[in-house]
């Protein structure tokens, strides 16, 4: 394996547009995805949201749901929607470089 | 002498005594084994039957029996309150009743709803304007007002993933189409399903399907709604960006939670009171001797009651396995099987598991090839009949006229979205046929 930086466009990428390895997530490519998804700058409200559910993720192996975004992440849900439009725990997964939150079955 | 302790006496938890019980018959007798199970009431609900009550198709009298009825004679019964299991002593503490040890603990207390956890749900107008249909007080309460109902905006709501029988809403939207067509009032009520989902349904195929039949229903869909709160008195349900959609009457899907002891039972569920289970062997992630199965695990397959059933099967060998040393089969694939009612006496089928979405083709059956993912009658009489099989087959632990545990491609058209639907890890041919 390579360890050079890939580009992002160069990323494997699910049908939704996850990254397939959350290991090739870096905070460059974290702004890149922002972008993509209609979030021009990723504020320090982002990052801690962000950062608080890929550490989650990799600690646990699962991402954490909304329910726990606003009681654990110090931000509480309302805002969680207003930084993350729609559906926050998929955008900051998805922003995050690990996989879509299984809630959804 | 080996201990079972089965908490929960629901679909998952009576199918797997009375599994255990066939299993175990002898050493019962000669009290080797003994199976006890726990549950805090009498009353066994067919739960498949709430969706058929607010529209008279079903009394409520007509989908419960007593508990203890359900359950082999032999299979010790205890109704008390469970306060929690203290996994480090082998002991299940109830409330009012003295605690009861075991070997093997089988966790099948299945999940609840919890209106209070949306702001405003349970305030004015609740039961009034503002239902759910999850409960059978609820579904009973929805009766009348379906029936009184002379048109508006009628708007069925999921709070939030995951529920019990992710398709139940959008059945109770179909239902709700007919249902008004046939009072002649069709016209003067509009319909509208909003989701926290991005589209019908979570899987792609079936998305697809589920999206045509809504269209052509004249049912509107909101999406990626997220409900923040109620407000019953002014009709408005609002989203936590500030969305609202107005209704006149509210069918709610309230949040779901596992069963109230599980928070305090310590590193036994996750936030939302679900056990953290293993998906394959349906071993509990906390100790080797405790196992979960049906809606109170967190696996990720639907909360369903032929996923219950399909469980049991792996869960009854493994639980055979642990207490005769053996390693555990990793057998559970996440099989999940459900007509879908969709009004004017027809139905659509689905069949999935952890892997394969919902496909369409044929489902081989007994009495004939059923559709999948397409409208017939037949699918129809399946559903109706099906609470017959619940009572009679499902609920005794018996296999369910030939259909396998493992989920099977047989008949399945996999042209539509191959990339979607990858191939099961085993092909069909290894599958291990029913018992």
């Amino acid at each position: 394996m390579t360890t050079t930086t890939l580009a992002y466009k160069d990323l494997e990428r699910d049908a939704e547009g996850f990254l397939k390895r959350p290991e090739d997530w870096n905070e460059a490519v974290a702004e890149e995805i922002a972008r993509e998804v209609g979030i021009e700058t990723l504020t320090e409200r982002h990052w801690q949201v962000v950062k608080f559910i890929r550490e989650r993720f990799l600690t646990t192996g699962s991402a954490p749901s909304i329910r726990t975004l606003g009681k654990e992440s110090s931000v509480p849900v309302k805002e969680l929607y207003q930084l993350f439009p729609k559906g926050p725990a998929k955008l900051a997964a998805r922003i995050g470089g690990i996989p879509k939150p299984k809630g959804c079955i | 002498m080996k201990r079972i302790l089965i908490l929960g006496a629901g679909t998952a938890g009576t199918i797997m005594a009375n599994r255990l019980h066939r299993l175990y018959r002898r050493n019962v007798k000669t009290a080797d084994v003994t199976i006890t199970v726990v549950d805090q009431d009498q009353q066994h609900v067919y739960q498949p039957g709430l969706l058929f009550v607010p529209f008279g198709i079903y009394r409520p009298e007509e989908i419960v029996k007593p508990r203890r009825n359900l359950l082999s004679k032999g299979v010790n019964y205890v109704s008390a309150v469970i306060d929690h299991v203290a996994a480090e002593e082998n002991r299940v503490y109830l409330e009012g009743h003295e605690p009861l040890d075991y070997d093997v603990l089988v966790v099948a207390t299945g999940s609840r709803v919890v209106p209070e956890e949306t702001e405003g749900l349970t305030g004015p107008g609740w039961r009034e304007k503002i239902f759910d249909f999850y409960t059978p007080e609820g579904a009973a309460a929805l009766a009348p007002k379906l029936a009184s109902f002379t048109g508006g905006r009628l708007v069925i709501n999921i709070v939030e993933m995951p529920i019990k029988c992710p398709v139940a809403p959008l059945e109770f939207a179909f239902l709700a189409d007919w249902y008004f067509t046939q009072r002649g009032i069709r016209d003067r009520v509009s319909i509208t399903f909003v989701t926290p989902l991005d589209g019908a349904f979570t899987k792609p195929a079936c998305t697809r399907a589920l999206t045509h039949l809504l269209t052509e229903k004249r049912i509107d869909l909101v999406t990626e709604f997220n409900p923040g709160s109620v407000d019953g008195a002014a009709g408005e349900l609002r989203s936590w960006d500030d969305r609202v959609v107005n209704f006149d009457l509210l069918v709610t899907i309230p949040p779901h939670m596992g069963a109230a002891f599980i928070p305090r039972s310590p590193g036994l569920g996750d936030e939302m009171g679900f056990v953290l289970t293993d998906p394959a062997t349906l071993q509990s992630e906390l100790k080797p001797n405790i196992f979960a199965i049906g809606d109170a695990t967190n696996v990720p397959a639907s909360k369903a009651g032929s996923v219950a059933h399909f469980e049991a099967e792996v869960l009854q060998e493994n639980v055979r396995r642990y207490l005769a040393g053996e390693p555990l089969d990793p057998g559970f694939d996440g099989h999940a099987n459900c007509f879908i009612e969709t009004g004017h006496h027809k139905a659509l089928l689905i069949d999935f598991n952890y892997q394969v979405e919902p496909l369409p083709g044929k489902f081989p059956f007994t009495v004939g090839p059923l559709s999948l993912l397409k409208e017939s009658r037949l699918n129809h009489l399946g559903k109706l009949a099906f609470r017959w099989v619940y009572w009679h087959l499902l609920l005794p632990g018996r296999d369910l006229l030939g259909i396998p545990a493992r989920m099977s491609m047989r008949g399945k058209r996999l042209t539509l979205n191959p990339a979607a639907a990858p191939q099961p890890e085993r092909p069909p041919t290894t599958e291990t046929v029913a018992r």
